[in-house]
């Protein structure tokens, strides 16, 4: 046991079928609860959450799979290319949850949070510009760490880190 | 600054440069350029422990036209530069610019995409102080350094005699209008 | 979602797109939005949109811009503020003059490695980073610390905490007037740095906590350093208090300024003081204990009113539980290993190197190719004096974090800077941001 948050994982132990939360398949991930809901029902599930009782959204934030296809989803969960992570909090019942929905790289759309959760405007714009990934119904999707006339998306996999070579006499770079 | 350069120096004319060069390291007023962790260690170096008023440089003047010194403290970003340029050009001569820390420097451990390596792409620097963050001692050693400079370097020596600087022609939109 | 852009005189920076549109180009529902936007209860009374005085035809507002090079502005902050004579209407703080791409480094760094990059974000609070970090690798590879290591790490990071307060006191009270308050709170942190560098090497950044525990034992002495802190301190702190608690122009200044209602700031993701001094009893330490903090007894500070005065009396009295936790910790700390002593995680000590090849295999393993982790994704998230910093890692199976994202609290709460500045003054503006003490570094990462 690492010194970390325990969180309550409920008492059914997941069978052949994925645990269902609100409509969406949950699974658990190091001990911490994982909800997977589909492009289509993310914002009522997050809805679902938020009424009960999830009002502190921690965390909104993007990952690109591309160079990692076959990570572990629970069945019935089809990977994409992106995901958005989302991590709330329960303040009553000191629990966190996480939600992570897949986002296809042809149509990288997917539902804001900002009606539900204002906090996460900034964070939403953070995903934009870092992966490219759209969210309707933002109120301002523009670029927010990069400047606003630079082209691509730093944090997704083919987008290279940018190193420039150093003027060491003999060294190649080692990493 | 034409004229003084070629002049053979007599008695007068000799002291009143050492006059001037002394009345310049004396008071160089630094321009608030804290960007990051560097700029903690400037500031700590402000405070009461290392005291950089000892040098006649507590005054961090937040106007750069009332400034000498440029302190560029920590990581310069790709967007921060064309700021970090402006700044630097509404600075009145004789100016003079410290790169504080490797970041600034070199661009650090930063070797990628958002970081400009070395803020010598962009200004012409007159010390470089290396450290991850230099501490207030490196940074104190780093000014006595430009306290040198100014003693021992002539009244009128331009940057491109010295060879200082990464020697960068910018366009004519860089400069203030 | 965009509201059009203005023909904009670029003088060779590319700011274009960051403007912020005037007030007449700006639709009704926009602002609707905007006034309402922000406050949008979850169950709370709904807002009828008659009852908000929109002026759309406004044209006596003027836009004007603070920073990012700024006296006032803690770091690289950028704000638009649109002003109707000196009362501030609407802000956008504009960020990026920092960003580092930190997140991408740490996917080609190892997970030794990883401390060092992820310390610089929040460059006032550095053990939390690394804290968190570490936390996030040691849950994904599933071992068990020993009980040193983690008390270490609490006594550590408490420190830092005191230090992050410090400079708060330090920059707040130059912002509101009070410049002598600078060289105060610096000369304090003097000692904790000096005790810092003692156990690191570092004054700042100090790449101590790593994951499987921390890097060197505590010096020679510690116990007498620290108790040295712990006396100065409380004694300075009560200065201070007496300093500007009471004082009628600073407490003019930072009353009533920049008030933040418990609705929006739990709406707004606001963390830490921020949160708390709007009357909201949230604290990591207490209500979602990790380490050791359920054995420690300390008391979680609250404002009442959501003010800028709340703010600085929260972390003034958050130093002082820090200096009662510190003591606690000194009394309970345990002997015992400073580190993991699994041999794929941390690396063997020196003067075996020279005795055993396995030893020398694994250092030199650990050293250049480091540990693998297994797959997995874990998000940790801990109190740092700012709010809620959290972890979010991934892990493929290799030796690299495939995803590391830190969840700033900075990047949080500075979305809570329209909601304060609006309808205060100008002049406030800077104790506002100055209140909320952000760091540019872990906002822009």
């Amino acid at each position: 046991m690492s010194d970390a948050t325990e969180v309550p994982v409920p008492d059914d132990a997941p069978g052949p079928e994925p645990e269902l939360l609100h409509g969406a398949p949950m699974s658990t991930s190091r001990g911490q609860a994982v909800v997977h809901p589909d492009r289509e029902a993310y914002l009522a599930v997050v809805k679902a959450l938020r009424d009960e009782g999830f009002d502190l959204c921690a965390d909104v934030c993007g990952a690109d799979y591309l160079s990692h296809p076959g990570r572990p989803l629970p069945e019935g969960v089809v990977p994409e290319r992106f995901e958005v992570v989302v991590n709330l909090v329960n303040r009553r019942e000191r629990r966190r949850i996480r939600v992570r929905v897949q986002v296809p790289a042809t149509d990288a759309r997917v539902a804001s949070l900002f009606d539900l959760y204002p906090g996460s405007e900034a964070m939403e714009r953070e995903a934009f510009d870092m992966f490219g990934i759209e969210f309707t119904d933002h109120p301002d999707l523009t670029r927010i760490l990069m400047p606003e006339d630079w082209e691509g998306h730093p944090l997704r996999k083919d987008y290279s880190v940018g190193r420039i070579p150093v003027q060491f006499k003999a060294a190649a770079a080692t990493r | 600054m034409p004229g003084l350069g070629d002049l053979n120096h007599n008695f007068l004319t000799g002291n009143l440069e050492n006059v001037v060069k002394w009345a310049r390291r004396n008071s160089v007023w630094p321009a608030t350029f804290g960007l990051a962790c560097c700029a903690i260690e400037m500031m700590a170096t402000g405070a009461a422990h290392f005291d950089i008023s000892r040098f006649g440089m507590e005054v961090f003047r937040a106007s750069p036209r009332q400034a000498d010194l440029m302190i560029v403290a920590g990581r310069v970003s790709q967007k921060m530069a064309p700021v970090l340029r402006q700044v630097y050009d509404q600075m009145m001569e004789p100016k003079w610019v410290i790169s504080m820390g490797v970041c600034a420097s070199s661009g650090g451990m930063f070797n990628n995409y958002a970081i400009v390596q070395g803020v010598d792409q962009i200004v012409p620097v007159d010390v470089y102080a290396p450290g991850c963050p230099p501490g207030p001692e490196t940074l104190l050693h780093a000014i006595v350094t430009l306290h040198e400079q100014i003693r021992t370097g002539e009244l009128t020596k331009r940057r491109q005699s010295s060879g200082a600087g990464a020697g960068i022609q910018l366009p004519a939109t860089a400069a203030v209008r | 979602m965009s509201v059009p852009a203005e023909p904009v005189d670029r003088r060779g920076t590319s700011e274009g797109g960051q403007e912020m549109s005037g007030r007449s180009a700006t639709a009704a529902a926009e602002l609707r939005r905007e006034e309402g936007g922000v406050l949008r209860l979850p169950e709370g009374p709904s807002l009828d949109p008659g009852d908000v005085n929109i002026e759309v035809s406004g044209e006596e507002t003027m836009i004007i811009n603070m920073g990012p090079q700024h006296p006032s502005t803690h770091g690289v902050l950028r704000l638009m503020i649109e002003l109707e004579g000196e009362t501030v209407l609407r802000t956008k703080p504009v960020i990026g003059y920092l960003h580092t791409g930190m997140e991408k480094t740490g996917e080609e760094l190892t997970y030794i490695q990883g401390c060092t990059n992820v310390t610089r974000m929040d460059y006032l609070a550095p053990l939390f980073n690394e804290c968190v970090f570490s936390m996030a690798v040691e849950q994904l590879l599933e071992i068990e610390l020993p009980p040193r290591a983690t008390w270490i790490r609490m006594l550590l990071c408490e420190l830092n905490r005191v230090s992050s307060h410090l400079v708060f006191m330090a920059t707040n009270g130059m912002d509101v007037g009070a410049v002598s308050m600078m060289i105060y709170g610096f000369r304090e942190r003097e000692m904790i740095l000096a005790f810092l560098e003692k156990c690191s090497g570092l004054r700042l950044n100090h790449n101590y906590i790593r994951p499987g525990g921390v890097a060197a034992d505590l010096p020679d002495g510690w116990r007498e350093d620290v108790a040295a802190i712990c006396e100065r301190i409380p004694t300075r702190l009560d200065e201070y208090d007496t300093l500007l608690t009471g004082q009628p122009i600073f407490q003019e200044r930072t009353q009533g300024v920049g008030v933040l209602t418990p609705e929006q700031a739990i709406a707004l993701s606001a963390t830490g003081p921020v949160l708390r001094s709007t009357g909201v009893e949230w604290d990591l330490r207490r209500d979602m204990p990790y380490q050791f903090y359920d054995q420690l007894d300390f008391d979680v500070v609250v404002g009442t009113y959501g003010d800028t005065f709340d703010r600085y009396a929260v972390r003034l009295n958050e130093m002082r539980e820090s200096i009662k936790l510190i003591r606690q910790i000194v009394d309970l700390m345990p002997s015992g290993d400073y580190r993991v002593q699994d041999k794929k995680v941390t690396p063997p000590p020196r003067q075996r190197i020279n005795e055993s090849m396995e030893a020398l295999i694994h250092h030199f393993k650990l050293f250049t190719e480091g540990f693998r982790v297994p797959e997995g994704e874990v998000y940790v998230g801990i109190e740092s004096p700012r709010g809620e910093v959290g972890c979010y890692l991934v892990s493929d199976g290799s030796a690299k974090p495939y995803r590391m994202h830190i969840r700033d609290a900075s990047f949080a709460n500075l979305q809570s800077l329209p909601t304060m500045m609006r309808g205060g003054l100008i002049a406030d503006a800077v104790a506002v941001i100055s209140s909320v003490d952000p760091v540019m570094g872990g906002v822009d990462r």
